[in-house]
């Protein structure tokens, strides 16, 4: 148990290497393959007015002529153990996790990124309650009535969920519910759960329910077709030949086997949404990750859409962590080996 | 007197063996591919979904002689149909009528329906090549580890899960964003299709690894592979000629099945603005237009729908492919 603990945080801490060498290369190295000078890098921290002097400075500077392995060091080092920089007019302290300051704002990026958590996580939480108990209740149902009136109506819908893109579904049900009935309020609304819980979820029900729709199809095409192989197995006859009764069959031997690979999608899924729901904030207009993302890659402040990223890239580790620790919990063969 | 029977006819033609169904043709055997075929063919939502895909590949493909046939290209500005105090189209129901089957765009009225056949040849063009080059190396990757075992598919399978659990949108959102206008000797819209194709494809690429690695390790063990081995066969041979032959059914089924989710991406990109530049048409920028006018749905509804009918026609034919090759697997 414990070396399998101790193997699988050393995974993660591997993982967030790689993400932060490919976040680099993604920012620093890729736009050099594509022609950008070291001046064309730096040009984007001087705002455009600068003259060629400042630029072929502040790209000195910024370290834009060191090797890659150098400039790479110094960006996990301000991850790491926050960083000084040197403008010319001072030495400026960005305490650890520097991400580095906004070009629009001038401010640091990792503060600014901390007040958006809270939208994101509760846009995450609220919608995967809801998708893991509709999808999987649905799919349950449909595999223990294979074939009937429910199970088709469910799995076409289900097929029909996978395939709308949750901005058309999520525009629908504003013109719908908010624009038309008046149910709902329009986007933009964000209540904090501290100021008005009651609030809150009333203005988060329609983004919570537009995206559980979207995971409940597929979590319900899952759940029927992981049902549908266990119950076909031969412990499940063997649960039912010593006497147990239907429902504890299918709960305690069909559908907790059935459910153990949900559970990996399930960390990667809900850890990419608290990383940034970019659509369905966008599309509700949320103040959330995703959105600071896209507002970031349009001003193209760079600091802000590389700290986004890691922050993102982050709550995916963490999140498969967790659910591979959880393993350990519910799956005793992955305890043992 | 009563006219004799007449038997000649009939007789001739009344072999022995007549009674038996299909006589005359010799009996062959039923390739994998042919029984899979059958089975398709039985499946009519699938086949239903396989020709409304045909549909709009030939839409796609044809997009301009279309496009030409009602005369209104889709860049093309139609002031004359907008209420200039309002920005909205003149007539009921968006403009739709004989001229403009789907109406005008408010404020500078070009013509829906134009803009969504010429979005559906960005879309499918994108969705199709995005999804050769994930399956270009998604096939060499989990082929690679299926076959070798050991350390490399350790360290395929490893660059596989840090793919699986990167936050994709954001990564290529962030990706496209950081690209300059112009590079690798292209510029404007042939670079952002271009950037697409390979960014969407180099994103999706381990859902097929994994089905090919999962295929090529049962593949390695079986007896045909064993005795190519035993006459003495190299590396290659063995994979190109033995192995690959037999994982080009899966690898069409996810295949397919990928397509739309690529399409889904790309429409994504380009609702969020990261994806082809305006004025270009796209489904995704049709609709990220169309918020500000919600007081029109049908002008969300048609690049919507475009959307859906495409992504569900791709899903009911990749299902029903799968059904058809692998019973077992639904």
């Amino acid at each position: 148990m414990v070396t399998y603990i101790i193997r699988r945080l050393i995974g993660a801490v591997a993982m967030l290497i790689v993400i932060s060498m490919v976040t680099f290369g993604i920012f620093f190295v890729v736009p050099q393959w594509a022609g950008a000078t070291p001046e064309a890098l730096a040009s984007r921290y001087v705002g455009r007015a600068a003259t060629p002097e400042t630029v072929a400075l502040i790209a000195e500077r910024l370290g834009f002529n060191d090797p890659v392995v150098v400039q790479y060091g110094r960006f996990v080092k301000g991850l790491v153990a926050g960083a000084e920089y040197d403008y010319g007019a001072g030495v400026e302290q960005c305490p650890a996790p520097c991400f580095g300051y906004s070009f629009i704002s001038g401010q640091p990026v990792w503060p600014d990124l901390v007040d958006r958590m809270p939208v994101t996580f509760s846009l995450a939480i609220g919608a995967a309650i809801l998708w893991v108990l509709a999808g999987i209740s649905v799919g349950v149902l449909s595999a223990l009535r294979r074939g009937s009136f429910f199970d088709r109506l469910s799995m076409g819908t289900a097929l029909a969920g996978v395939s709308l893109p949750i901005f058309f579904t999520g525009m629908i049900s504003l013109v719908v519910f908010s624009y038309g009935l008046g149910w709902t309020p329009p986007g933009g609304a964000w209540t904090d759960f501290t100021v008005n819980p009651a609030q809150w979820a009333y203005n988060l029900l329609l983004p919570w329910i537009t995206l559980a729709f979207l995971f409940a199809a597929t979590y319900a095409r899952l759940t029927r077709a992981g049902m549908l192989e266990t119950m076909g197995e031969d412990y499940i006859r063997t649960a039912r030949a010593k006497g147990l009764r239907e429902n504890q069959v299918v709960v305690r031997h069909g559908l907790r086997a059935a459910l153990t690979p949900l559970l990996t999608l399930f960390g990667i899924d809900f850890g990419l949404l608290i990383g940034g729901a970019v659509l369905t904030e966008t599309t509700y207009t949320l103040p959330g990750l995703g959105q600071f993302a896209i507002l970031a890659i349009r001003n193209q402040d760079l600091p802000q859409v590389m700290g986004v990223v890691l922050v993102a890239a982050g709550f995916v580790v963490v999140a498969s962590l967790v659910v591979d620790l959880l393993y350990a919990v519910v799956d005793p063969r992955v305890r043992l080996s | 007197m009563t006219a004799p029977l007449d038997v000649s006819g009939s007789a001739a033609e009344a072999h022995p063996e007549s009674v038996l169904v299909g006589a005359g043709k010799a009996i062959q055997g039923r390739s994998l591919t042919r029984i899979a075929w059958m089975r398709l063919r039985r499946d009519k939502i699938a086949l239903g979904g396989g020709v409304v895909v045909v549909l709009l590949i030939l839409v796609a493909v044809f997009s301009s002689p279309i496009i030409s046939l009602f005369g209104h290209p889709p860049l093309e500005f139609h002031q004359d149909q907008i209420d200039q105090n309002t920005l909205l189209p003149k007539g009921t129901f968006g403009g739709m009528g004989a001229e403009h089957l789907l109406g005008v765009e408010p404020v500078n009225g070009r013509d829906v329906f134009s803009r969504i056949v010429a979005g559906a040849w960005i879309s499918l063009l994108i969705g199709f090549l995005a999804t050769i080059v994930s399956v270009i190396i998604g096939t060499v990757m989990g082929v690679v580890a299926g076959y070798f075992g050991g350390w490399v598919d350790q360290i395929i399978g490893r660059i596989m899960d840090v793919f699986l659990a990167f936050p994709l949108l954001v990564f290529a959102i962030a990706l496209v964003g950081v690209m300059p206008n112009e590079g690798f000797g292209l510029e404007g819209d042939g670079l952002r299709i271009a950037m697409l194709i390979f960014i969407i494809g180099f994103f999706s690429w381990p859902s097929i690894g994994r089905i090919v690695r999962g295929q090529t390790l049962s593949l390695r063990e079986r007896e045909f592979v064993d005795a190519a081995r035993s006459l003495g066969a190299r590396h290659g041979y063995i994979l190109f000629r033995e192995v690959l032959p037999n994982l080009m059914a899966p690898i069409l089924v996810y295949a397919t099945l990928l397509i739309p989710t690529n399409i889904l991406f790309e429409a994504a990109l380009s609702f969020l603005g990261v994806g082809i530049n305006p004025p270009t048409p796209t489904w995704g920028g049709m609709l990220s237009e169309a918020v500000r006018f919600y007081t029109l749905p049908h002008f969300v509804l048609f690049p919507g729908l475009a959307i859906f009918i495409t992504v569900l026609a791709f899903n009911l034919f990749g299902d029903g492919l799968r059904d058809a090759f692998d019973p077992r697997a639904h």
